[in-house]
């Protein structure tokens, strides 16, 4: 049986290059994408953590169903906004979407 | 090590470095590319965790759907040339706070004494009625919240995503 541990480092893993994408990538898809990576690893997380440790009431897992449909709903809303500021200014960099920057 | 861990073994690292992959590549559709490989391991994750519906859930929307609007966005968001620099100049406070975030976590997974509710036993699968059972009885209202969430959302996306007739 794999240990529970294995499982929680995989997903800090993921979870980690999630961080450093949003930091550090210029594009807003990609941006999104890296957002992506993190809730999948927010996913295994609590997947891991209702199989091995409670698992009555599904909690974890039911947790991960909606995880799933909230980021379908946040790629929806997001893509539409980026579209949205490519065709005001012909970008998708967030270096160059700054009016509200102070 | 059984059979079990071997795949395992190799699935995460197939995962950790698609994930790797997603935010160091540097053309965009390889990225994106990448992304469906990581979140497909991440499907297999599900199914080692003999969570089956999971997997499905996580094949059909996030392999399918997601990632199909993912390259449609790409696509709509093409620029003729593409930056000299994928990522920004704070790309080292990036690394720095990637590094140390996992760095905590995984002292602190390391050092906490789990307390297993099944000791060195082989998993069982999650049977389909379980979850449906649950999901629409002990959890029903969190769910009609999520789909009015869904439904707000995609509504809104129409909406930012349509043409006015004030656009150009």
């Amino acid at each position: 049986m794999i240990p529970l541990e294995h499982f929680l480092v995989l997903s800090g893993i993921l979870f980690s290059t999630g961080i450093y994408g949003v930091l550090s990538r210029r594009n807003a898809v990609l941006i999104l994408m890296s957002v992506e990576l993190m809730l999948a690893a927010v996913s295994i997380n609590m997947t891991a953590f209702a199989v091995y440790i409670s698992p009555d009431l599904f909690t974890g897992i039911i947790f991960a169903v909606f995880v799933i449909v909230v980021a379908a709903a946040e790629v929806a809303l997001g893509l539409a906004i980026i579209v949205r500021v490519f065709r005001q200014r012909a970008s998708a960099n967030v270096d160059e979407v700054a009016s509200l920057k102070w | 090590m059984s059979g079990t861990e071997v795949i395992f073994y190799i699935i995460g690292t197939m995962t950790a470095l698609a994930g790797i992959g997603v935010v160091t590549l540097r053309s965009v559709v390889h990225a994106a590319l990448s992304l469906v490989a990581a979140v497909l391991g991440v499907a297999a994750v599900f199914l080692l965790l003999s969570v089956e519906f999971l997997f499905l859930t996580q094949v059909l929307l996030y392999g399918g759907a997601v990632t199909i609007l993912l390259l449609f966005a790409l696509m709509l968001t093409r620029v003729r040339d593409v930056p000299a620099l994928m990522v920004g100049a704070q790309w080292p406070l990036g690394l720095l706070a990637a590094g140390s975030f996992f760095a905590v976590f995984t002292v602190s997974v390391f050092d906490t004494e789990w307390r297993w509710a099944r000791d060195n036993e082989e998993l069982t699968s999650v049977a389909f009625e379980d979850i449906g059972d649950t999901l629409f009885r002990v959890w029903a209202v969190p769910f009609e919240i999520a789909s009015l969430v869904l439904l707000v959302a995609l509504v809104g996306a129409i909406v930012l995503g349509r043409q006015e007739a004030g656009d150009r």
